[in-house]
């Protein structure tokens, strides 16, 4: 048995003392890995008060951002914020993952989020709206309206609640051709029509009609959906597109069903065919357009695809040139479909609003843009570096029918569903209405609530 | 001085400092009781805090799953089976199934047979140590380094374009068209790929624990054997593979609850298309990208009862091993 000493005495007591120091330690780091939620400094002004403008000091404070950007996107959105941490003295800390939704998903049931974070799409937006800040008393509300495209506003407010910012913008369903292949001088074709004659009469000239890839990880399939998107949009019109999305309009619709056979019509004369279609990533899909002999005549994918795979070092305008999406039933002529990064803050704190502040305003935006690859919603942001991208930002902001990526503003578990069926049906044509069946109980199911 | 620093000082001095003091705490504890009581206690507070741990960790989450299996969407009504009769009465899930068990089934199979030959094979050469280091180290390689490598592998490319994947490359050169292996779906013949990928990080770690076993079979016996004429057959199922009987077990056990486990390979190489979706790739679906953690929790109680038996058997073999000794 041991018997107590002196020497016992003060070693038990050391022992307290260790764990009221760890104590202390562990109730330190909980509040360690967001600095910037700390009392911010006298000189910020408090919250409530105008708009912070991007010439606050803000030095030594941190601001935390995740989104989905890697690579040369990671890089084009670190030199848009290089300006601005130069002119505050705060400094942000960004975090690319393709797994956002895993992450923000955790984050909203766990409380643990970045200050700002790219939102993986309207739909996602929507659900964790109670736990994002109302932006319209960060930014300058009258510019930001003033300046954006009245739709795109639109899509980030929840219940009159601004939650959501377009950090850059894409145009879907473009169709990339290129001009030393094809000779498309004497005018894009207008119509579906139109384009399969043009497919027809060159088909010669390269080993298929399309490009087409839809590997994308854990979110393949989902260029096969911008595919079917841009045909319901023009086959059966806008209402049909959003009611769909809405959930009101079943899969196995007629409407819906044609849309999935033109596609397949499509993959039929893909590069590869159907296994190619699956095992192609969607960032080098478009680049046997460059080869010689070339693979295949047309490519369909956003504006976004200039700054990926071989487009990257291709000339625009002499390697590659874009037409938009040729009008199905000429009752929905000019609809336009597009897409964005949204943008959303989940801390309130002085420096993430005015980091909010600068990214929508045109000086932001043009540095971005000038690296290219992406649109700006912003009006005033004119630097873009080609024609080609001058070109698509006109085509996004005139459109005259305007509709957003349909899957992207679907509730998740209907995205997902649909990309999968897309990669399904791809690989299996004939099994379209099994397929079609189960994405209407993935329907039922996902807007149930 | 850096925070971090600060706190691994913490960590390495505290920590132990922690567990001593807890200890001492207990014995001035323990002297409130008789002389006759304390070793019976004793034990108990010792225990108390990995117990406390086991609590708070498994016991309450595994009840917690439980309870949310039995709830809606929101976590906020009671809909009692619903959840799981939603899995056993959807396609995808099925698939998920069936897959699931050719994991358990093959995966078990290869790694544990192919891990017993190797072991059975090299203990009799001298180059032993090199011989089970090369078929041990794929088992030191992150289970996401090792499907990409086998992306690799299985990569397939349109045909004109030259194939840079391993099999492609190998069938070219023999003048074979290639294949797009990881989307042969037929007779799950690509579910069976994916096992390969598991098998042979596996291998090495059966093959070592079973070598382990072998070499701790007293030569006496098999001499014993020998000498009273049994042909080398008659020495392995007479001799060698009852005594290793127990160990096959444990490690069959290990590769039951590994093959269950399996998501990582899946989700890097075919992110679950081409009815290659597992059971616990089902759960992470559900659970991020559905938001359905009642339906996710359900699936993680089936995954639980799948091992129960497994278990079971484990420990009445443990218990007819003591009873022996």
């Amino acid at each position: 048995m041991i018997e107590p000493t002196r020497s016992f005495r003060i070693r038990v007591l050391a022992g307290l003392a260790a764990i009221a120091v760890i104590g202390a330690a562990c109730g330190g780091s909980t509040t360690s890995p967001s600095p910037a939620t700390s009392a911010p400094p006298a000189s910020v002004p408090a919250s409530g008060e105008v708009p912070s403008t991007p010439s606050d000091d803000l030095s030594g404070q941190e601001v935390t951002v995740i989104g989905t950007w890697g690579g040369t996107e990671q890089d084009a959105f670190l030199a848009m914020v290089k300006p601005w941490e130069e002119r505050t003295g705060a400094t942000v800390k960004y975090t690319g993952t393709r797994d956002l939704n895993t992450v923000l998903t955790t984050g909203v049931a766990s409380g643990v989020l970045p200050d700002l974070a790219g939102l993986p799409g309207p739909g996602q937006m929507t659900e964790w709206a109670g736990s994002l800040v109302d932006l319209s008393g960060v930014l300058d509300s009258a510019t930001y309206s003033s300046e954006t495209a009245a739709p795109l506003v639109e899509l980030g407010t929840v219940n009159g609640k601004l939650v959501g910012v377009f950090i850059k913008t894409a145009v879907k369903g473009l169709i990339w051709y290129n001009p030393s292949v094809i000779d498309l001088s004497g005018g894009a074709p207008a119509t579906w029509d139109d384009l399969q004659g043009v497919v027809s009469q060159n088909a010669s000239k390269a080993q298929a009609a399309w490009c087409v890839g839809i590997e994308s990880g854990a979110a393949s399939g989902w260029p096969g959906t911008d595919w079917i998107e841009d045909i319901v949009l023009r086959q059966a019109g806008p209402d049909v597109y959003n009611s769909w999305w809405q959930g009101q309009v079943k899969w196995t619709d007629p409407q819906i069903k044609s849309a999935f056979e033109t596609f397949g019509s499509v993959v039929a004369a893909a590069y590869g065919g159907g296994t190619g279609v699956n095992a192609t990533n969607f960032q080098v899909a478009g680049d046997p357009l460059f080869a010689s002999p070339p693979g295949c005549l047309f490519h369909h994918q956003a504006s976004f695809i200039t700054g990926l795979g071989g487009f990257a070092t291709a000339t625009a305008g002499t390697d590659y040139d874009f037409f938009p999406f040729p009008d199905i039933d000429a009752q929905y002529s000019g609809a336009v479909e597009g897409a964005g990064d949204l943008f959303g803050m989940f801390h309130d704190t002085p420096a993430a609003r005015s980091l909010m502040a600068y990214l929508v305003t045109a000086e932001a935006q043009d540095i971005w843009v000038k690296i290219g690859g992406a649109l700006s919603a912003n009006k005033n942001a004119t630097g873009y570096p080609d024609d080609i991208s001058k070109r698509s930002a006109e085509a996004l902001l005139n459109a005259k029918i305007f509709v957003f990526d349909a899957s992207d503003l679907m509730p998740a578990a209907m995205n997902s569903a649909f990309w999968s069926g897309v990669v399904k049906y791809a690989s299996d044509p004939g099994q379209l209405d099994s397929i079609l069946a189960e994405l209407d109980s993935a329907q039922a199911d996902a807007y149930g609530g | 001085m850096d925070p971090r620093l600060v706190t691994a000082v913490i960590v390495v001095v505290g920590v132990p400092a922690v567990l001593v003091g807890y200890i001492w705490l207990t014995e001035l504890g323990l002297r409130l009781f008789g002389q006759r009581l304390r070793p019976r206690i004793r034990p108990w507070l010792w225990l108390a805090p990995a117990l406390a741990f086991l609590a708070v960790f498994l016991v309450y989450p595994t009840i917690g799953t439980f309870v949310r299996s039995l709830h809606n969407k929101a976590g906020t009504e009671f809909v009692g089976i619903e959840n799981f009769a939603w899995f056993f009465g959807n396609a995808s899930s099925l698939i998920a199934l069936r897959n699931s068990l050719i994991w358990l089934v093959v995966l078990t199979a290869i790694t544990v047979g192919i891990g017993l030959l190797i072991a059975l094979l090299v203990d009799r050469v001298r180059y032993e140590t090199v011989a089970k280091s090369v078929i041990f180290v794929p088992l030191a390689i992150s289970m996401v380094a090792a499907s990409v490598i086998w992306t690799f592998m299985y990569d397939w490319r349109t045909p004109p374009e030259p194939q840079v994947g391993t099999l492609n490359s190998v069938l070219g050169s023999a003048g074979i068209a290639p294949v797009a292996w990881v989307q042969q779906s037929g007779w799950a013949f690509n579910t069976i790929l994916l096992v390969v990928v598991m098998a042979w990080m596996w291998t090495g770690f059966c093959m070592v624990i079973l070598s382990a076993a072998l070499k701790g079979i007293n030569p006496e016996l098999l001499e014993a054997a020998r000498v009273d004429g049994a042909s080398e057959r008659q020495v392995f199922r007479g001799i060698t593979l009852p005594l290793l009987a127990p160990t096959i077990a444990v490690v069959t056990t290990t590769m039951i609850i590994t093959a269950l486990k399996a998501f990582d390979v899946v989700f890097v190489m075919t992110s679950g298309n081409y009815d290659t979706q597992v059971v616990a790739y089902q759960m992470i679906k559900q659970l991020y990208d559905f938001g359905q953690p009642g339906r996710a929790s359900a699936i993680a109680v089936i995954l639980l009862l799948a091992i129960i038996p497994v278990m079971a058997l484990n420990i009445r073999r443990f218990r007819a091993q003591e009873a022996i000794r």
